[in-house]
């Protein structure tokens, strides 16, 4: 086994085809991928080329229809493996936020900490705060989700998905529901954690984030990884039509 | 996209998830058997079992009272259908007023809420009452006195205050979003409710709208207490005399026997209809992963 800390290895998912009779949906077509500890892997590619079903498929909360997923060298996708331990070390960011809504933002970051991590109450507390802190929202804790901005929604979230200490982030597009001026201080939260060191999964738009952040850019289409590389080499001198193409009309 | 043929180690995931499967269904089988065998073995030795069974479980009386009790089931359907028909209709029309922001319906919201307040807080047996008795007493001479006439007219006033407040809590489970779409587009507001809030409405509140159908279904025996003769009347007079219970077991297996079907109808239509509101299409809605 190799020394990464995330490995995938031929990973597939497919869905049923819509109308009858119709084939397969398949969204991942056979995916290698490895992660070792404090890089940043980024994933890039069109709508629909399979980023958000390759982090949910790292995340355990899509069953693979066949290929390894390997958290230090353990085939986590295995069905007789303990799937939520495996879920407990990883955090994943979301889209649309997806904080809980009948819960203030405190209490949105501490409840995996008390219900999976076993911390008491004060501890929790204590650490909630200071990831709220961090993410620049201490004065907001007492506040439901739905009475900050999207900005802060994603912060809050951010900070559920950090508070526990994960061994790997991953972030599904945590910039896309958010007005542009409130993308930068999301963006700048994330550039502030790669250069901690942590160890991060993201699929963005965001080419120039992407450029920043990145160790390793993967450009996935229809499924598979297309071309991979470092920024420079992906971003600025792609290889293959399809991601020059790409690239192109993102401009 | 590549012809798959699974590997090794995905055939030995999909036989791993088999055998969890049948364990399951092995445990499931078991707990049942076990459940059952224990309330038989209870029941069976109980002291008074054998003089239980002769006069609850007696399949001669039963055979002998059933049209009697269907009979009075015939009338149970007729108050149960009636009263279903008004009582949506009517609950629905009432819901849009109540929700409804028009200057022009302002009294008509206010009766409605004191409508609503007063029949959703009197106890069914009380309306049912007053109807049965104080109506006659008014001498009205177009009005119909017949038991049956009455006890569904107390009926239908109380589960339409029901169902106006269920499906009062659909619209107002409709996002706005939803309103200020079909308003952008240019319908009216009129429009708006019927085309797009009304139909959202009424499929998330498919759930307790059946369970007060069925609710509804079963108080339609009250209008007993005003002599009219339903199922459970009926099983009573058969009862008097030689005090073998079978009849009322006989009355609610026919009330079962309406009842489930009603329910798994229900179900299904609305599996069909795909109406799980907004989380249709969403894959895996419902499942906890």
């Amino acid at each position: 086994m190799s020394d990464a800390l995330l490995s995938l290895r031929g990973v597939r998912k497919s869905y049923p085809g819509t109308g009858r009779g119709a084939p397969r949906k398949v969204v991942l077509d056979g995916i290698d991928l490895d992660v070792t500890e404090h890089e940043c892997v980024v994933v890039v590619g069109s709508s629909g080329s399979g980023k958000s079903t390759l982090l949910r498929a790292i995340d355990l909360l899509e069953e693979v229809d066949d290929g390894q997923v390997l958290l230090d060298g353990v085939d986590v996708a295995d069905p007789w493996v303990d799937a939520d331990a495996a879920r407990a070390r990883m955090s994943m960011v979301f889209q649309q936020y997806n904080l809980f809504p009948h819960l203030r933002v405190l209490d949105n970051v501490t409840l995996a900490l008390r219900l999976v991590h076993g911390r008491g109450r004060a501890a929790a507390v204590a650490a909630g705060r200071e990831m709220l802190e961090k993410v620049g929202l201490a004065h907001k804790e007492r506040s439901y989700p739905d009475e900050l901005s999207g900005g802060e929604q994603q912060r809050a979230a951010i900070a559920r998905a950090l508070v526990s200490g994960p061994e790997l982030l991953l972030l599904d597009e945590v910039t896309s529901a958010l007005d542009p001026e409130l993308v930068g201080e999301v963006l700048d939260l994330l550039v502030a954690l790669r250069d901690e060191g942590t160890t991060m999964v993201v699929a963005t738009h965001e080419m120039s984030f992407a450029r920043d952040v990145a160790d390793e850019v993967v450009f996935l289409h229809q499924g598979r990884v297309h071309e991979r590389g470092t920024p420079t080499q992906v971003l600025d001198d792609p290889q293959r039509e399809r991601t020059q193409e790409f690239l192109r009309r993102l401009r | 996209m590549t012809d798959w043929q699974p590997s090794a180690r995905a055939r030995e995931r999909q036989a791993f998830r088999r055998a969890q499967h049948r364990r399951a269904l092995a445990v499931a089988t078991v707990a049942t058997v076990v459940v059952v065998a224990a309330v038989a073995y209870v029941v069976a030795t109980a002291p008074g079992w054998e003089r239980a069974r002769t006069a609850f479980f007696s399949p001669e009386r039963a055979v002998e009272v059933l049209p009697e009790v269907a009979e009075g089931l015939w009338l149970n359907l007729r108050v149960w259908v009636v009263a279903s028909v008004v009582g949506l209709v009517v609950g629905l029309l009432l819901a849009v007023v109540r929700t409804s922001r028009l200057p022009a319906l302002f009294p008509l919201r206010v009766l409605t809420v004191l409508y609503v307040d007063v029949f959703r807080g009197v106890p069914v047996l009380l309306v049912l009452l007053l109807a049965g008795f104080g109506l006659p007493a008014l001498r009205l001479e177009w009005l119909p006195v017949s038991a049956a006439f009455l006890g569904g007219l107390a009926i239908v006033l109380t589960y339409t205050a029901y169902l106006a407040e269920i499906f009062r809590a659909g619209i107002e489970s409709v996002h706005p979003s939803q309103v200020a779409a079909a308003r952008s587009l240019g319908l009216t507001r009129g429009q708006t409710v019927r085309r797009v809030v009304l139909p959202q409405a009424v499929r998330n509140v498919t759930a307790p709208t059946a369970s007060t159908l069925v609710s509804l279904q079963k108080d339609s025996g009250l209008i007993s207490i005003l002599g009219a003769v339903d199922a459970i009347r009926a099983a009573q007079i058969a009862t008097t005399g030689d005090y073998n219970f079978t009849p009322y077991v006989v009355a609610g297996v026919l009330f079962l026997l309406l009842s489930i079907p009603l329910t798994r109808l229900v179900d299904a239509w609305s599996a069909r209809q795909g109406w799980r509101g907004r989380l249709r299409g969403v894959s895996g809605a419902g499942v906890i992963r």
